[in-house]
């Protein structure tokens, strides 16, 4: 088992290495370097002449003359030793000050998406394989296809102008605006709860319909194996036939394949976000891409992308528990 | 047990005449009839690839089809709601169907210029009016539209907040959708089949390097990832360039599942026999793929390419739609919705949303059609049985 973990942690590693490369390089891309952005947003109203001279002293200080692998060095040294992720010029402030409260957010939201998924996806992926041809199988493949044609931000548009319309009050944010400012207390902690059902259910949408057809599936070749039916013979009440044998194994791809579902989260979360204004990392990292602020853009891609990986780590571990097939020796 | 239209394996104890025949018509059908024979009995998978048809066409055709062009401005009737041609009202019945007239008056209360309806005016519909002019195809201009009113405008979808028509710009939107898709499609296809195929084919350590990258890049979130992409684009780009750029960047998004798809296929297929013979006899490596590994799984990489459009629409909707996919005077799904992205939009002209209704019945089709083909080219499938 250690020999396992240190394999994984040393594959987390790796992963994350060649990453940050392809992060540093978006960071890269857009036309123009920060100095010059910077030069034009802080100084671009204020009259002041800025010549070529001052914009290379501003490069040198800024260490922009340097080539990029002593940049990259620089980059991600300061965050892996210091968990310093550099400036946000927009905000003018560090990144760490900007992204701060929102990770949690963030995550609030990852999960409570994830709860919904899986509450939602098992049971009823379960029941379709066991009334497999049925009504109601049918009506649930209709709505798998309608998750993934339907993209998320257009069933919070939906959602948004049937309360808007429907309920006169908005189902936006993540706050009502009492608490919205107000340091962290109990009261603010239920405030969130009650506004992140919403975020929770459209993203868990497309989520849902595709790990429903999965759980279906694979319940479906698990429950003609002989052991189903040999169970059956011995006469267990059929409920308990389900849960022991076809469903604990129909867990496991689901289990296998939470970082995926993260990664489709984290996809759509940032648009979701958009349209119910969450106060999130998606919605920022849109607007620092428009804004080109490549240091919190960068930021926030590596951030995600290490929860997927690390949430991967976890789901390899988990996995290696549930199902005794697999053996560890082979990695 | 077989009727005529059937396609099955005759059982031995047939020996009608009849049923030789068919025999005779099925072992003697070539793969691509088979599918066909298959894929005919999936009801909805035709009708999926039927209404994609009738899309292709009206985007192809936009220009004639659309009564007015994309950017014409109507400003007599500002975030107009939609005009529904109808057969009768208080007035009585007409044989031609009409909308009626619109004036603007401004409101006493808020001083905006509101669009209201004057039931006393028709105006009648009338078919290949001349009208703003276009290039068909691109290449013959013409200003003959498929219909117009005679006075006065008609607006089917409604005009949004700068009085242009909805109904003209999502025709045109859609041409422009599901083209990026097309060629977006493309470029997946062909980096998939140059990546996949060597991994597959040559395996090895290129193999396992294209692998451990294929996965680095699957662990981002694909649309973050991509929207650092399209940020990259310099603003001066014209709408052509950064039509083409996002091409590009659909194509990124797409490649990675196929060229998977594509290694393992050819993984299992160069160990057949007729792979090995064709190599002792001296083929070239270009031969083999193209000559004997290419047609054995042209099927599934038809497939393949169906099912991964709806993430190529699904993409280019949501790139366009938070502003870092194409830019206006482009029009595309995603750009349309750019109007219904907030609250006050939806509440005050709720038909803004209507290009919504196409991105979702495109990607409906495009699924269904995807696994009613699936289902036909796969080899294994027992003909006339649906599971």
């Amino acid at each position: 088992m250690i020999r396992f973990l240190i394999q994984r942690t040393f594959g987390m590693i790796v992963t994350m290495f060649f990453v940050s490369i392809m992060v540093f390089v978006i960071m890269e891309l857009p036309p123009g370097d920060y100095a010059e952005r910077y030069a034009f947003r802080k100084y671009s109203d204020s009259g002041i002449q800025f010549t070529e001279t001052d914009l290379q002293n501003l490069r040198h200080e800024l260490g922009l003359d340097r080539p990029a692998w002593q940049r990259y060095l620089t980059w991600i040294g300061g965050i892996v030793l210091r968990g310093d992720f550099g400036q946000a010029f927009a905000f003018e402030t560090s990144v760490t000050n900007v992204i701060g409260q929102r990770v949690w957010l963030s995550l609030a939201i990852l999960f409570s998406t994830l709860i919904v998924t899986y509450l939602i996806a098992i049971p009823v992926g379960i029941y379709a394989a066991v009334h497999r041809g049925s009504a109601s199988d049918y009506t649930l493949t209709v709505f798998s296809y309608l998750g993934l044609a339907l993209p998320n931000f257009l069933l919070a548009l939906i959602l948004l102008y049937i309360s808007v319309t429907v309920f006169d009050s908005t189902v936006g944010g993540l706050f009502s605006p009492t608490y919205a400012d107000a340091p962290w207390s109990w009261a603010k902690f239920v405030d969130l709860l009650k506004h992140l059902y919403v975020p929770a259910i459209v993203l868990a949408w497309s989520a849902t319909a595709f790990q429903l057809q999965t759980v279906r599936a694979t319940m479906l070749d698990e429950i003609n194996k002989l052991s189903v039916t040999a169970a059956r013979a011995r006469g267990v009440p059929e409920w308990k036939v389900l849960l022991k044998y076809p469903a604990r194994l129909a867990i496991n791809p689901v289990v296998s394949t939470v970082s995926f579902d993260m990664n489709r989260i984290f996809s759509e979360l940032p648009i979701v976000a958009l349209v119910l204004a969450l106060p999130e990392l998606g919605e920022l990292l849109i607007k620092s891409y428009l804004d080109l602020d490549m240091f919190v853009a960068g930021a926030i891609l590596l951030l995600l992308t290490f929860m997927i990986v690390f949430m991967n780590f976890i789901s390899d571990i988990a996995l290696a528990l549930l199902d005794p097939r697999i053996k560890l020796e082979g990695g | 047990m077989s009727t005529s239209s059937d396609v099955m394996t005759p059982s031995p104890a047939v020996t009608t005449a009849a049923a030789s025949q068919e025999a005779i018509q099925y072992y003697s059908a070539t793969q691509w009839q088979l599918v066909w024979w298959r894929f005919r009995r999936h009801r909805l998978a035709l009708a999926g690839g039927f209404v994609l048809l009738v899309m292709g066409l009206v985007g192809t055709f936009g220009g004639f089809f659309a009564p007015y062009a994309g950017l014409t401005r109507n400003t007599e009737y500002l975030l107009g709601p939609p005009q529904i041609p109808q057969f009768w009202d208080a007035n009585g019945f007409s044989l031609r169907p009409f909308v009626h007239g619109v004036t603007t008056a401004r409101d006493p209360v808020t001083l905006r210029l509101k669009p209201t309806i004057d039931p006393e005016v028709r105006r009648y519909l009338q078919f290949f009016v001349e009208g703003d002019e276009y290039e068909l195809l691109g290449i013959f201009p013409t200003t003959r539209h498929l219909f117009g009113v005679d006075q006065g405008t008609v607006h089917l979808f409604g005009t949004d907040d700068l009085g242009r028509d909805l109904f003209s710009r999502t025709l045109f939107a859609t041409r422009t959708s599901l083209s990026i898709g097309i060629l977006g499609v493309f470029i997946a296809f062909v980096l998939a089949l140059v990546i996949g195929g060597m991994a597959g084919y040559f395996g090895g350590w290129l193999d396992y390097g294209i692998q451990r990258l294929t996965e680095i890049v699957r662990v981002i979130p694909v649309i973050p990832l991509y929207m650092g992409l399209a940020a990259a684009f310099p603003r001066e780009w014209s709408t052509t360039q950064v039509y083409f750029a996002m091409t590009l960047i659909l194509g990124l998004v797409g490649w990675p599942t196929l060229a998977r798809r594509i290694r393992g296929q050819l993984l299992t297929l160069r160990e057949e026999d007729y792979v090995v013979a064709a190599r002792i006899a001296g083929s070239t490596d270009f031969r083999i793929i193209f000559r004997h590994l290419l047609p054995a799984f042209a099927s599934y990489i038809i497939v393949d390419l169906v099912i991964s459009f709806p993430y190529m629409i699904l993409s280019e909707t949501a790139l366009s739609f938070v502003g870092l996919g194409l830019r206006p005077p482009e029009m595309s799904w995603g750009i349309l919705l750019q109007d219904a992205q907030n609250i006050r939009a939806i509440e005050q002209a709720p038909w803004l949303f209507i290009p919504a209704a196409f991105v979702v019945i495109a990607v409906l089709s495009f699924t269904i059609l995807g696994d009613g083909l699936r289902d036909a080219a796969d080899p294994y499938a027992v003909s006339g049985n649906k599971e």
